[in-house]
């Protein structure tokens, strides 16, 4: 098994991250705040919960990360998986507490929930369906845990690997080229998503 | 469908050993948190509640190692309550493995504090408890240190006021109903639950499967938690779902 980097910027589901890919079958988990370990990787995960733009900035503010991701991504083709905050990452921008750039590697805006029926609650919170759309890569349908306030609109519906149902349609996964993430937390998601890791780990997009 | 209501099996801790848990024989130390944790994990609990009871404060550490422990082994959502009272507090249990942090006495003193720790972690890990008392017909009063100690704060008001604060779901307990297993407060969880527009697990007092059914349908609660039905091994999990899936409520079938 190659060296994956679990990028370490304050996260709070870094340990939880890190406890599910190595029950996942990962034995050569490193996790890092060093750029020059990222560039080096053969896939990548990020993880992130909380608020998009606490997010951002504490990814930001490490010299050289962004640049690395991209690197390890954008020009060795690197498979990377970002998750929950992580997947929002990759969008265009995100609106929680203003609009805030984000990595702009999936084109689209994370915004809050605001179903139309007032009894929908928001944060969705709790198990909720995967449903695919079309034939993407590593998902499988299924039952996975959701937690979050606010969504990735994606600008383009190819990039939308997956969704689910909370007052409407929700973007559950996105995918591009050798970049996945998901919404869901497969690090609580028991078997679905341990069993979701272990196809990442192996994926060779 | 939609998003699953969920059953949430609550486990006491206190010092790091299990105050009232599963009995199941083939557990090598039923006292262990982690080895219950496990025990509903493998019977597809939706969530799993830690409540630290530990009196002392020596002794509040414990509870985050049981947390580390349970977060190597389980991979379902941990909710942890009892002595969170700071920022800090809440950052150490979420970087220990939990996923939601429920804050009781401290939010009863200081409302606000709801809000410090939504500010630095999302309001998606922040869970504010209300812990009530029927007073009169329809009126409901926070009560603290189990139950026993009056605060003339109205509960359903201080509900709404914790949701605006920023908390992302209300536990609600019932202190009439805690323990009795006649059920939960059906009007006061289904109160607070039209009242706010975030998740309303219901909590105390269930004693039967039909409990769980009345307080999603009638508490319109969008969780259920229960202790002694689960840990007695009256009932399983997937009973408790079987239950609410005869009733029409959405649950998880993975």
């Amino acid at each position: 098994m190659s060296a994956l980097a679990l990028i370490d910027y304050g996260a709070g589901n870094l340990h939880s991250v890190y406890n599910a890919l190595r029950k996942a079958g990962a034995d050569d988990v490193v996790i890092t705040g060093d750029p020059d370990v990222v560039a080096k990787a053969d896939r990548i995960v990020l993880p992130g919960v909380g608020a998009f733009r606490a997010c951002r900035d504490a990814l930001v503010a490490i010299p050289g990360m962004v640049d690395a991701m991209n690197d390890a991504v954008h020009r060795r083709g690197m498979p990377f998986l970002g998750v929950c905050v992580g997947m929002q990452l990759l969008a265009d921008a995100g609106e929680e507490f203003g609009r805030h750039d984000g990595l702009g590697w999936i084109p689209g805006t994370v915004r809050l929930i605001e179903p139309a029926d007032p009894t929908v609650k928001v944060p969705h919170m709790g198990w909720n369906d995967v449903i695919l759309q079309g034939t993407p890569p590593l998902l499988v349908s299924g039952e996975a845990y959701f937690l979050h306030s606010y969504h990735f609109e994606a600008a383009d519906p190819a990039h939308v690997a997956a969704v689910t149902v909370h007052g409407g349609p929700l973007v559950a996964a996105v995918a591009r080229d050798t970049v996945i993430g998901c919404q869901f937390h497969p690090e609580k998601s028991q078997s679905y998503g341990l069993s979701f890791l272990s196809r990442f780990l192996e994926w060779r997009p | 469908m939609t998003v699953r209501t969920r059953v949430i099996p609550c486990l006491d801790v206190a010092n790091g050993r299990v105050v009232k848990g599963v009995n199941f024989i083939d557990l090598r130390d039923a006292g262990d948190p982690v080895e219950q944790a496990r025990v509903y994990d493998a019977a597809g609990a939706d969530e799993l509640c830690f409540l630290d009871i530990t009196a002392t404060h020596e002794a509040r550490g414990t509870i985050l190692d049981v947390v580390r422990r349970t977060a190597e082994v389980c991979f379902m959502p941990v909710t942890v309550g009892g002595g969170v009272r700071s920022p800090d507090d809440a950052r150490a249990l979420l970087l220990a493995g939990a996923d939601k942090v429920a804050v009781n006495s401290a939010a009863v003193a200081r409302p606000e504090v709801v809000a410090d720790i939504a500010d630095r972690f999302g309001s998606q890990c922040v869970v504010g408890s209300v812990d009530a008392r029927m007073v009169a017909p329809g009126r409901w009063e926070i009560f603290t240190h189990g139950g026993r100690k009056p605060t003339g704060i109205d509960a359903v008001e201080h509900a709404i006021r914790l949701a605006k604060l920023g908390a992302g779901e209300l536990l609600v307990t019932s202190m009439d109903g805690d323990g009795t297993k006649a059920g939960y407060d059906l009007a006061l969880t289904r109160t607070i639950a039209d009242a706010v527009s975030i998740p309303v697990i219901a909590s105390g007092g269930v004693g039967t499967l039909q409990h769980l059914v009345e307080g999603v349908i009638e508490g319109h609660a969008s969780a259920v938690l229960a202790a002694s039905i689960f840990h007695f091994g009256q009932h399983t999990v997937a009973e408790a779902h079987q239950a609410l899936a005869a009733a029409g409520v959405p649950v998880r079938t993975g």
